[in-house]
C-alpha cells in the first residue's frame, strides 16, 4: 500500500497545476494576478475611453503650467510664478514634515504622557485645538519668555538665528556650525571614554565634568562670537502681522496638536498592551536576580513588549500620516490641500491629480511600512 | 471568450455612460427631478432653512426650470456643492446643472467642457476688513493675512492683484464660506475676500456688521451664472431660455401675480409666445408650450426673484446696479423671444 501511494511522478502533467499541492498554491496565486491585471486594463480603457469622449484625454501637461496661488506655509521657495508641479512638491514637503513630527509626538505622547484624548473623535479633537489655539480675537496676543515668543491666534513666532559676519554663502555657515558641535561631541565622547578605561584600571573614576563643559560649549560660542550671532525676535505688528522671527502658522501648529494627541491615546494604548502582554513572572524573576525596576523595565521588559507593540504601532503611524490630508480642514496645505485640492480645481484635472496623489500616498505608506518592518525584525525573537 | 466578455462590457459601459452625457432632459423627466447643485450656504443666494427648504436668488433659478420642465418648481433636489466639488459634480452626473455664483471663465468653458448658459449676476471681487483696522481701501492691505475659499477664481485674481500691485500676503485657504466666515470673525485673518454679493451676504448675518467694511476695489470681473455639461445643447438651450424667460417677463411687466391675467389678455406678439399663448417655442426645445409660464408663475419673473432675496430691504441690501436691466442702464439683456 505504501509503495502505491508513494509512487514517482512519470512526468508533468497539466492536471497537475491543479491537484498538485505543489502546483496549485502558484497556479492560483497566477490566475488571480491574471484576473487583478485584467480588471485593471479594463477600469484604465474604461476610463480611457470616457475621458476622450468628454474631449478630455488624460495628460499631465497641466504640472508644467503656471500655479498662479499662493500657498500660506511652505518649507520650500514657492510663488504663484511656480509651476503646479512645484506647488505639488510644496505639498508633499509639507505632508512630509507634519506626518514625520506627528508620529515622532505621537509616540512620545504615547510612551511618556497619560492620554488625555483618549477615545476623542479625530474632528472633536481639532475642534479642541482649533479653540485651545484660537483663543483671543486679535494678532497682538500674548507674548510669553520675556517677551520673545509670540503666541497669537495666527501663529506662533519664535525668535529666529541671525548672523551679522556669516560667511557668504548661508549653508557655509550651517555647515561650520555643524561641524564644530560635531567636533566637540566627539571630544567629549573620548573624554569619556578615557574616563571609562581609567576607571576600569584602577576603580577610580576621574572627574570630567568640567572639561566635557568646556569642549561642548567653549568652541560652540567662540564661533557664535566670530559670526556674530543674535536672536531675531519678533517684533509687535506695525499694522497686520508680528515681524521677524521664525512663524510655526497655525493650521500647522493645530494639525500637529490634533494628530498627535489622536494618534498618541492610540499609541499609549499599544504600549500598554504590550508591556501587559509580558508574563509578570518575567518581573518576579529579574526581581529575584535582583535587578532594579528601571532596568528589570529596560532590560527585560520592554525588548519583549516591544515585539508586541511595533506592529500595531505601524498600522497607527501609517494612519497617521493618510489622516494628515484633513489639513483642509485647518488651512494646512498639505498634498491633499495643493495637488489634490487647489491644482485639481484650476486646472481641472481630477483623474490626471487623483492617479498622483494615489502614487504618492501609496508610496509614502510602502516606504514607512518597510523601514518600519525592518525595524520590527531586528527586535524580533532570534531563533539561533 | 473571456476577452468577447470583457470588451462586451466595455462597450456596454460606454453606452450607458455615453447616454448619461446626452440627454439631461429625458433624464430629468424620467426622474421626475432635477438635480440643483447648489452652494453649501450662502445666504441670499442658496441656503436651507432648518426645515430644509432652500432658498435664494440661485435657488429660484432651478426651481423655474423645474416648474418649466416638469411643470412643478418643488420637484428640485439640491446638492449641496462646495468651490472644490462642483466641477466634478457637474461633470459626472451627479447633478444637472449648477447654480451657485460660479464665474463664467474661458478655461472653465473650455478645459473643463462646461457650459456656462448665461449670466444671472454680473459681479466683482471684493475684500471686507473690520472697521477698526482704518483700512480705507484694498492696496493698504500690505502684509495683510487674508482668507480666501479654494477652488475659486477669486484665489488667482487675490494673487495676481498683489503682484500687479507690488504688495504681500498671506493667504488662509478655507474650504467654503461658512468656514471662511468664522476664520475671519476669529480673527485668523485681517481680510475675507470673495465676489462682492457673497460678502454683502457674509456681512448681513455677521451679528455686529456695522462693525466691518466692504472696501471700495473691485479687483476683477466675475460673472456668475448657471453651468451644464458640454456636450448636450438641448440640456443648455433649456437653462439659458428659461432664465432668458424671466428676464423678457420683467422687461414686459409680467409677474408671478399677474402672469395668468396678461396670457389671457395681452395683445403682445412676444408675450403670447413667451406665456405659450401662440407658437410653439417651448416644443420646440422639448418642453410644454406653457413652460414658461409656468416658471414665471412659480418663482416670478427676474426682478422678483432679486427683490425677494437680495435686494433692497433685505438683509443682504444689494442694489441692482450692473444687474438691471438694460432698458434701466444695466446689462441684463435677453435676447428676443421669437
Amino acid at each position: 500500500m505504501t509503495m502505491a501511494t508513494a509512487a514517482p511522478n512519470t512526468g508533468f502533467q497539466l492536471s497537475m497545476l491543479i491537484y498538485d499541492t505543489r502546483y496549485r498554491a502558484i497556479s492560483l496565486q497566477l490566475f488571480v494576478l491574471l484576473l487583478v491585471i485584467a480588471a485593471f486594463w479594463w477600469l484604465g480603457s474604461n476610463l480611457q475611453a470616457n475621458l476622450e469622449a468628454k474631449g478630455r484625454p488624460l495628460s499631465f501637461d497641466f504640472l508644467w503650467s503656471r500655479a498662479g496661488y499662493d500657498i500660506g506655509q511652505t518649507f520650500i521657495p514657492y510663488t504663484n510664478d511656480s509651476t503646479h508641479f512645484r506647488a505639488m512638491l510644496v505639498g508633499l514637503v509639507n505632508t512630509l514634515v507634519l506626518a514625520v513630527f506627528g508620529c515622532l509626538f505621537a509616540t512620545v505622547i504615547g510612551v511618556v504622557v497619560v492620554p488625555l484624548y483618549e477615545m476623542t473623535p479625530a474632528p472633536n479633537a481639532f475642534k479642541l485645538t482649533d479653540e485651545m489655539i484660537a483663543s483671543g480675537t486679535e494678532p497682538a496676543a500674548s507674548m510669553i519668555l520675556g517677551g520673545t515668543v509670540a503666541i497669537t491666534n495666527r501663529g506662533t513666532y519664535i525668535p529666529g538665528f541671525l548672523f551679522e559676519r556669516g560667511f557668504s554663502a548661508g549653508w557655509m555657515t550651517t555647515l561650520a556650525i555643524f561641524l564644530v558641535i560635531g567636533g566637540s561631541l566627539a571630544a567629549h565622547l573620548t573624554l569619556n571614554a578615557r574616563a571609562r578605561r581609567v576607571q576600569e584600571d584602577t576603580g577610580v573614576r576621574p572627574v570630567t565634568w568640567w572639561q566635557s563643559l568646556l569642549v561642548l560649549f567653549v568652541p560652540l560660542g567662540l564661533l557664535l562670537w566670530a559670526l556674530g550671532f543674535h536672536l531675531d525676535i519678533p517684533q509687535p505688528p506695525s499694522r497686520f502681522n508680528f515681524e521677524g522671527g521664525v512663524v510655526l502658522q497655525n493650521p500647522f501648529v493645530a494639525m500637529l496638536v490634533a494628530l498627535s494627541l489622536y494618534t498618541g491615546a492610540f499609541i499609549a494604548e499599544i504600549v500598554r498592551a504590550g508591556i501587559l502582554a509580558v508574563s509578570s513572572g518575567q518581573t518576579e524573576a529579574a526581581y529575584a536576580l535582583g535587578l532594579r525596576p528601571n532596568r528589570t523595565m529596560n532590560l527585560v521588559i520592554l525588548p519583549q513588549a516591544l515585539r508586541v507593540i511595533i506592529p500595531p504601532l505601524i498600522s497607527q503611524f501609517l494612519n497617521l500620516t493618510k489622516n494628515t490630508s484633513l489639513g483642509i480642514a485647518a488651512s494646512y496645505a498639505d498634498l491633499r490641500g495643493t495637488l489634490g485640492g487647489i491644482t485639481l480645481n484650476q486646472t481641472g484635472r481630477e483623474v490626471e491629480a487623483m492617479l498622483l496623489m494615489m502614487l504618492i500616498y501609496l508610496s509614502i505608506s510602502l516606504i514607512i511600512s518597510a523601514l518600519m518592518n525592518v525595524y520590527n525584525r531586528s527586535v524580533q525573537l532570534k531563533e539561533r | 471568450m473571456k476577452k468577447s466578455v470583457f470588451i462586451g462590457a466595455l462597450a456596454a459601459t460606454m453606452v450607458v455612460a455615453g447616454a448619461g452625457f446626452a440627454a439631461t432632459l429625458d433624464d430629468v423627466k424620467a426622474r421626475g427631478e432635477l438635480l440643483c447643485g447648489s452652494s453649501t450656504g450662502l445666504t441670499g443666494f442658496g441656503t436651507p432653512d432648518a426645515a430644509g427648504n432652500w432658498t435664494g436668488f440661485d435657488v429660484d433659478l432651478c426651481r423655474a426650470i423645474a416648474a418649466a420642465v416638469l411643470g412643478d418648481a418643488t420637484k428640485v433636489k439640491f446638492v449641496p456643492l462646495t468651490g472644490e466639488t462642483r466641477f466634478t459634480a457637474l461633470q459626472s452626473g451627479e447633478v444637472d446643472l449648477l447654480s451657485r455664483n460660479s464665474t463664467w471663465t474661458m478655461s472653465r468653458d473650455t478645459e473643463l467642457a462646461l457650459d456656462f448658459v448665461a449670466v444671472n449676476y454680473y459681479d466683482g471681487q471684493g475684500f471686507m476688513v473690520k472697521k477698526d483696522l482704518g483700512v480705507s481701501s484694498a492696496k493698504e492691505l500690505d502684509g495683510a493675512t487674508i482668507c480666501i475659499q479654494t477652488g475659486t477664481t477669486t484665489e488667482l485674481n487675490l494673487a495676481d492683484f498683489f503682484k500687479q500691485n507690488n504688495i504681500s500676503y498671506q493667504p488662509v485657504n478655507v474650504a467654503d464660506d461658512n468656514e471662511a466666515q468664522a476664520q475671519y470673525v476669529a480673527g485668523a485673518c485681517d481680510a475675507y475676500t470673495t465676489d462682492a454679493s457673497g460678502l454683502a451676504a457674509s456681512r448681513a448675518t455677521l451679528p455686529d456688521a456695522e462693525n466691518h467694511v466692504i472696501l471700495p476695489e473691485i479687483i476683477s470681473k466675475e460673472p456668475l451664472g448657471p453651468v451644464v455639461r458640454h456636450g448636450d445643447s438641448n440640456w443648455g438651450d433649456i437653462v439659458r431660455w428659461t432664465y432668458y424667460a424671466l428676464l423678457i417677463a420683467e422687461e414686459k411687466g409680467i409677474t408671478s401675480a399677474n402672469v395668468e391675467e396678461v396670457a389671457s389678455t395681452s395683445a403682445d406678439e412676444e408675450v403670447k409666445r413667451l406665456l405659450g399663448v401662440s407658437g410653439d417655442m417651448g416644443v420646440k426645445i422639448g418642453l410644454d408650450n406653457a413652460a414658461f409660464k409656468n416658471a414665471i408663475a412659480a418663482v416670478g419673473n427676474y426682478g422678483e426673484i432679486f427683490a425677494r432675496n437680495i435686494g433692497e430691504g433685505t438683509s443682504i441690501n444689494l442694489a441692482r446696479g450692473l444687474n438691471a436691466l438694460w432698458t434701466q442702464g444695466g446689462l441684463q439683456y435677453a435676447p428676443p423671444f421669437r
